[in-house]
C-alpha cells in the first residue's frame, strides 16, 4: 500500500498553475493527509470546486472531481450528495468564491446541515483575476480595486457558518499545518455540514500591493494576525481589532439533511402501504 | 379516483410532472415562480413517494447546479421555472452544455422582459432558449401545444437529454401550463425510455470526453468507479483543461454538431392540410392551436391554407420550411413575441416566398380570427 499522498495526484496534470510561495499547495497537502487518514476509497470521494486559484485543486487529484461555476460548488455538491448520499462530498472554495458570489449558497448549505465538508482557502483577495479586494480583505488593506484602502468590513466566515446551522466549524492558518490537517479530518468525519476556513498567503496578488512581498513575509504576517481562540477570548477589546481567532468554534451533533430526507421518504412510503 | 387510471383531466404543469416521472426523473430542484410552481409542487408530493429527491433550493442558480450534480451522480434530473428564473439558470445551462451532463429545464413562459407579466402567456423566450447562455453551444428545445403533448414531449425531452448528453429546454407558456385537458397517460411499457450510454472500456482506458461515432461520449456516473474530471473550462478528451487550438476547435464543433447532425432524429413537426396549400401558417405552442382553427376558417373562405406546427424549435427545421416555401405563395408566422421565429423562418425560406409575421405581445393568446384576418389582408381578399 502506497502511504504517500502522491497516490492521490493526477501526475499528468503537473506542473500546477499556482505561483511560487502560494499557500494552496500546503493546504492541498493537509487535505490529502486528512482524506488518507479516513481510509476512504478514491472511488467514493467527490471533490467539487468553484472558480479561482483554489478551484484548480480538483483538476490535480484522483477522485471524482468537478470544477464548476463561480460560487456554485455547494449547490452542485448538494445535488450529488442528495442523489447518492453514500458518496463523501468535499467542496473547496476561495474566499471570494465562497463568501461573495457564493455567499447565499454557503449560508443555505449550513442551514440545511447537509453532510458536505466545505474547505475555504481564505487568502483575502481575488488572486486569479489579479488582486481585487474580496469580502475577506481586511479593512484598510489594498487591492487593485481598492487602491486607496479597503473601506468594507470583512466577513467572519466561521461565525457566519456557525450561526447559519453548521455542525462543525474551525479556522486555521496555513502556518500551522498539523492543526489544519486535524481540523479537516474532524470535518470530513462529521455527519453534517462542516466548515474549515484556512487563512492562506497570496504573495503575488495580496502581498506585493500590501508590502508583504515575499512568501516568508506573508506567512509571518499571517502568524502575527492569527491568535488561538482561547487566547483571543481573553484579550481586551482594543487588542482584538485586526486579529483573527483560530481554533474550533463549533462541534455539535444535530440532525443531518440526507438522513432527514430519507426518514421523510420512509414515513411517506410507510403511510402509503398502510392506507 | 384510481391514480393509475389512464385517462385523466390534467393541467399542463401536472402533465409535465406525470411525463417526467414516467420518463424516470428522480431528482427535481426548483425555486417558486409563476406560472411554473405547480411542477415543483407536484414533484414535492410525488418524488418522496418514489424514493426520488425533491429539493427547493435557495435560488434558481442553485436549482440548476443541483440538477446537474444529481445527474452526474446518476439521477435523471429536471428543473422548472419561468423567464426571470431562466435568466438566472443560464450560467449553469452553459455548464451542462460544455460538460455534457443530461438535464431538462422547463420554461413556463410568461411576458417579459424582467418581472413582466407573471400570469399571462408569452413566447418571448424562444431566442433566449437558443442563445441564452454565452458562447457557441448546442440546444434542443421542444414546444408542445396541448396538455397531452406536454406529457409526451416531457418524456421526449428527458430521452433527448440522455441520448445526446445535453440540456434540453421544454418551452411551455402560461396557457399550456394552466389549461386543463384530457390526457391519456401511457403505461411504462408503452413508452420508449432512453438512458445515457455507459462506458464499455476498462476503467484505466476511460477517456471521459472521447465521443463515439454519433459524437456523444459514453457517460460514467460519479461513484461508479470511473474517476474523472468535469470542468466548465474547455477540455480535451481526458477531461482536462486545454488551450490547444486543435482541441478547442474539436470540442466546440463536436458539441454543436452532435445536435445539428442528428436533426433527423430530433426534429418533431406536424403538417395539417398542406398538400394543396398556397398559404402556410407556421406556428408552435399554444398559438398552433389557434392556427389549426384558422386553416379551417380560411378554407371555408376558399383560401387553400395549411399549417406546419413546429414542436422542435431548436435545432431549427430549415429543410421542411425551405421545401414548403417552394410550394406556397405566403407563409404567415403568428407568435406571442415580436417575430423571433419569423426571422428564423425567413432565413430558412431564403426568399422563395413571402413571409409575414403576426405578433401579439399584450399578454393575450392569439385567436384564430386574427390570423384569418391577416391572411385575408395579405392575400388581398
Amino acid at each position: 500500500m502506497n502511504n504517500s499522498i502522491t497516490q492521490y495526484f493526477r501526475k499528468e496534470m503537473f506542473p500546477h498553475i499556482w505561483c511560487p510561495g502560494c499557500g494552496i499547495g500546503i493546504i492541498l497537502g493537509s487535505m490529502l493527509r486528512a482524506i488518507q487518514s479516513t481510509g476512504w476509497e478514491k472511488d467514493e470521494v467527490v471533490m467539487v470546486s468553484g472558480i479561482g486559484c483554489s478551484s484548480r485543486i480538483t483538476g490535480y487529484v484522483d477522485f471524482n472531481t468537478m470544477n464548476t461555476t463561480h460560487g456554485r460548488a455547494l449547490p452542485f455538491a448538494t445535488g450529488i450528495k442528495m442523489a447518492n448520499p453514500a458518496l463523501k462530498v468535499i467542496t473547496v472554495m476561495g474566499d471570494g468564491d465562497c463568501a461573495a458570489i457564493g455567499g447565499n449558497h454557503f449560508i443555505h448549505s449550513a442551514r440545511r446541515n447537509i453532510d458536505i465538508t466545505a474547505i475555504i482557502i481564505n487568502n483575502m483577495i481575488y488572486g486569479m483575476t489579479g488582486g481585487q479586494y474580496s469580502p475577506l480583505t481586511p479593512t484598510g488593506k489594498l487591492g487593485s480595486t481598492a487602491p486607496y484602502g479597503n473601506i468594507d468590513q470583512s466577513f467572519d466566515i466561521a461565525a457566519l457558518a456557525a450561526s447559519a446551522g453548521a455542525s462543525y466549524v474551525a479556522r486555521g492558518n496555513v502556518f500551522d499545518v498539523n492543526q489544519i490537517t486535524h481540523f479537516i479530518k474532524k470535518a470530513l468525519l462529521k455527519k453534517g455540514f462542516s466548515v474549515v476556513e484556512i487563512i492562506a498567503d497570496c504573495p503575488i496578488s495580496f502581498g506585493r500591493i500590501n508590502q508583504l512581498r515575499t512568501p516568508v513575509q506573508m506567512l509571518e504576517w499571517i502568524k502575527s494576525i492569527t491568535v488561538a481562540k482561547r487566547v483571543w477570548e481573553g484579550l481586551p477589546e482594543e487588542e482584538k481589532a485586526g486579529k483573527i481567532p483560530t481554533g474550533e468554534f463549533l462541534d455539535i451533533d444535530i440532525p443531518e439533511y440526507t438522513e432527514k430526507y430519507q426518514e421523510t421518504c420512509n414515513r411517506i412510503q410507510q403511510g402509503r402501504r398502510e392506507k | 379516483m384510481d391514480k393509475n387510471r389512464s385517462v385523466r383531466i390534467l393541467q399542463g404543469n401536472e402533465a409535465c410532472v406525470e411525463g417526467a416521472l414516467l420518463a424516470g426523473v428522480r431528482f427535481f430542484a426548483g425555486y417558486p415562480i409563476t406560472p411554473a410552481s405547480e411542477i415543483a409542487e407536484g414533484m414535492a408530493v410525488r418524488l418522496p413517494e418514489l424514493g426520488g429527491v425533491f429539493m427547493q433550493m435557495e435560488d434558481e442558480i442553485a436549482s440548476m447546479a443541483a440538477v446537474i450534480g444529481a445527474s452526474l451522480a446518476g439521477s435523471k434530473s429536471m428543473t422548472a421555472s419561468s423567464g426571470p428564473g431562466i435568466c438566472l439558470k443560464q450560467e449553469n445551462i452553459g455548464f451542462a452544455a460544455i460538460t455534457e451532463v443530461p438535464c431538462v429545464v422547463v420554461n413556463a413562459q410568461r411576458g417579459g422582459p424582467s418581472t413582466g407579466l407573471p400570469t399571462k402567456p408569452s413566447q418571448g423566450d424562444v431566442m433566449q432558449a437558443r442563445w441564452g447562455t454565452h458562447g457557441d453551444h448546442p440546444m434542443i428545445a421542444l414546444a408542445p401545444s396541448d396538455v397531452n403533448e406536454v406529457l409526451h414531449m416531457t418524456i421526449k425531452a428527458i430521452n433527448f437529454s440522455e441520448k445526446y448528453r445535453t440540456p434540453v429546454m421544454l418551452l411551455l407558456d402560461e396557457v399550456i401550463s394552466h389549461m386543463r385537458e384530457k390526457v391519456n397517460i401511457p403505461t411504462r411499457e408503452e413508452i420508449e425510455l432512453i438512458d445515457r450510454k455507459k462506458p464499455a472500456v476498462e476503467k484505466d482506458n476511460f477517456l471521459p470526453y472521447k465521443a463515439d461515432e454519433d459524437l456523444v461520449p459514453p457517460m460514467a456516473n460519479f461513484g461508479s468507479g470511473y474517476r474523472y474530471h468535469v470542468t466548465g473550462l474547455i477540455h480535451n478528451e481526458k477531461g482536462y483543461p486545454t488551450s490547444n487550438n486543435k482541441e478547442i476547435d474539436q470540442l466546440i464543433r463536436r458539441l454543436t454538431n452532435k445536435v445539428e447532425l442528428n436533426k433527423k432524429d430530433i426534429i418533431i413537426e406536424e403538417e395539417f392540410l398542406l398538400d394543396d396549400a398556397k398559404v402556410a401558417i407556421i406556428a408552435y405552442g399554444s398559438v398552433a392551436r389557434a392556427a389549426q382553427r384558422t386553416i379551417k376558417l380560411a378554407r371555408e373562405k376558399g383560401i387553400k391554407t395549411g399549417l406546419l406546427k413546429l414542436i422542435t424549435l431548436w435545432p431549427f427545421g430549415d429543410e421542411t420550411i425551405n421545401r414548403l416555401a417552394g410550394q406556397v405563395d405566403l407563409i404567415i408566422v403568428p407568435e406571442m413575441n415580436l417575430g423571433q421565429m419569423s426571422r428564423e423562418v425567413e432565413r430558412a425560406v431564403g426568399g422563395k416566398c413571402r413571409v409575414v409575421s403576426y405578433s401579439r405581445v399584450d399578454g393575450e393568446l392569439i385567436n384564430p380570427l386574427e390570423i384569418l384576418t391577416r391572411i385575408m389582408e395579405e392575400s388581398k381578399l
